[in-house]
């Protein structure tokens, strides 16, 4: 479509045309404008595809299994969240997912906070010390199950250098157990957490804290009154993204915790419901509550940040 | 040069005094270190070692596990599948997600709300929880197992996230680049292929590498999807471990270092071209 030169002859029979052309379509015009001018054109097309694609492969899928979950083998149309919250091997799991995903999203954000407010500077190293934080990103669940199952376990080289600085007589039970799940959800998150704190804290610029300081507020009062309330948001968001990785936990609930036991967190009831009892009914109902619980701690963080400052930080961008 | 001398002299001296606070920061930092290089190198050490029990160290060093793992668990195929899988999800989701997210970044209209919250939801839901009705209806409609499977189930998280990683990408864009080539005489698709491409080029290959990464570790999904022939790595080393039993864990730490260092590679040709924080970024806000 090369034809630019190629336009001025049509130009001449233009007048004669245009008149009838003009007052049929001028509806239909008028409309395209109006829609256009609310942004609706044929560049809205370009969604479709994925839009549909999200419709068939996560909306579909998800409403069959709402409607699956409604349809138990025996208990009527909600026998499946009976069996759910009257079982209290299956009630239980709630529990421990929370008792697990919390804890862990609190240690991941709360430490993150003051590593992290310490380095906002420059420093010498400071890209490597980011760049092997991403270290524990390719480990994948596996090696890091196994590495804890080694490391912490009762002959692992943890417990050798407790019993060799004589802080404890026998090996401490760190692996099979809460413990080693906890741990893993440490190793795995933790980066996470900071990375993200590291960029919600650099977007906070300098000048804001140079300020307080010269008006004679110490560093407490500086991180309490300027840093804290511009962070806040930022950390809402991380604790909820923390939250969302602690809470799916599976693989190493499986492999370092003890999944019929003090692990046995909902991913894992949800599992053994669904593919090796082959309820798929009981499986869906404990995927639907799943969401449910987690879309409710998410709704109530989201509805506190709601209240929070959300201007300017002064971002450096 | 006597003044310039005296302050490089007094900058290391200050970072030496460093406040309790400081201090305890860095022993948390290394702390974590320890652990994790612990953790990585009992692993890497088991996985090159002998017999080791009640030792610091195992009793002999040997390669022969590294062979062993690839004929036991017939690695060969399962890498090839690796592969493919991931392969196919990133030319997919690219395909299906970058214009959506041109549309995305240059319009307002009426419901984009509603197709945002449809865009991130997916990202927020725990795999397992979409993941069993999924394996559900891809065992209605006779696709699970199948690789096809697997990369339908892969491509529900991989979307919305190249939408989110392109959008501020084609943020940058200026629509009066756009303008001006239309001026020109520059029909829709000479916009597309000429202009738009180049400049989306390197946001399309960080998103690209993204998915790729995000596909090669994610294993809910592909867990719950595959059966025996379309198991992804990280699929086939938990199943090593879930059945082990009789497997030496060896030849099981051979293969997740096998893994480690596929991921370790394709993480440095990732940060080659993203920052590290868009790695985790799961939705911008």
């Amino acid at each position: 479509m090369s034809g630019l030169p190629l336009t001025p002859p049509p130009t001449a029979p233009q007048p004669t045309t245009p008149p009838p052309a003009l007052v049929e379509p001028q509806g239909r015009t008028a409309l395209r404008h109006r829609l256009a001018e609310r942004g609706v054109d044929r560049t809205l097309l370009l969604v479709v595809p994925a839009a549909l694609a999200m419709i068939a492969l996560f909306c579909y899928p998800f409403l069959y299994g709402l409607q699956l979950s409604f349809q138990p083998t025996k208990g009527g149309a909600l026998g499946a969240y009976q069996q759910f919250f009257s079982e209290p091997f299956s009630r239980k799991s709630i529990w421990a997912t929370f008792s697990l995903a919390i804890p862990a999203a609190l240690i991941n954000v709360g430490v993150s906070v003051p590593i992290s407010y310490r380095m906002r500077r420059d420093f010498r190293g400071k890209r490597l010390l980011l760049a092997l934080l991403v270290v524990p990103i390719t480990l994948g669940t596996v090696l890091t199950a196994e590495g804890i199952l080694e490391f912490f376990g009762p002959a692992g080289w943890f417990n050798r250098t407790l019993h060799l600085l004589g802080l404890a007589d026998s090996p401490v039970k760190l692996t099979m157990n809460y413990t080693g799940v906890l741990l893993s959800l440490i190793i795995s998150g933790f980066p996470f957490a900071y990375l993200l704190t590291h960029s919600y804290l650099s977007g906070i610029h300098p000048s804001l804290e140079k300020a307080a300081s010269t008006l004679g507020a110490g560093w407490w009062q500086r991180f309490r009154y300027i840093t804290l309330p511009l962070l806040l948001p930022g950390l809402m968001t991380t604790f909820s993204l923390s939250f969302v990785m602690a809470f799916a936990v599976f693989p190493s609930a499986m492999m370092v915790g003890d999944p019929n036991g003090s692990t046995h967190v909902i991913s894992i009831e949800a599992y053994q419901a669904a593919l090796e009892r082959f309820d798929y009914a009981q499986g869906s109902a404990d995927a639907m509550i799943m969401t449910a619980l987690m879309l409710v701690v998410l709704g109530a963080i989201a509805g506190l940040r709601s209240q929070l400052y959300r201007g300017s930080t002064g971002g450096k961008g | 040069m006597s003044a310039h001398t005296i302050g490089v002299a007094r900058a290391p001296r200050r970072g030496i005094t460093l406040r309790p606070g400081a201090w305890l920061t860095w022993a948390a930092l290394v702390f974590f270190f320890v652990n994790l290089l612990g953790v990585i190198a009992t692993v890497l050490l088991n996985s090159f070692g002998g017999r080791w029990f009640a030792t610091w160290l195992p009793s002999g060093w040997t390669g022969h596990w590294y062979g062993d793992a690839w004929k036991e668990f017939n690695l060969g195929r399962v890498l090839g599948t690796t592969v493919e899988v991931t392969f196919l999800v990133v030319l997919v989701s690219l395909v299906l997600a970058v214009p959506a997210s041109y549309a995305l970044a240059r319009q307002n209209f009426p419901g984009k709300k509603l197709l945002t919250i449809l865009f991130v939801l997916p990202i927020l839901v725990p795999p397992i929880a979409y993941g069993i009705p999924m394996a559900t209806v891809l065992y209605k409609v006779h696709l699970a197992g199948t690789l096809t499977g697997v990369v339908l189930a892969n491509l529900v998280p991989s979307i919305p996230f190249v939408i989110f990683t392109m959008t501020p990408f084609i943020e940058q864009i200026d629509p009066k680049i756009e303008s001006a080539a239309r001026m020109c005489g520059a029909s829709t698709w000479t916009v597309l292929t000429r202009v738009l491409s180049p400049l989306l080029l390197p946001g399309m290959l960080a998103a690209g590498i993204l998915v790729l990464v995000r596909t090669f570790g994610m294993f809910e999904l592909t867990f719950l999807t595959a059966g025996s022939t379309s198991q992804t790595l990280i699929v086939a080393l938990f199943s090593a471990v879930n059945s082990a039993g009789i497997r030496s864990t060896q030849s099981i730490d051979a293969m997740a270092v096998l893994y480690t260092g596929t991921m370790a590679v394709l993480l440095l040709v990732a940060l080659r071209f993203v920052n590290p924080t868009q790695l985790i970024a799961r939705s911008s806000d």
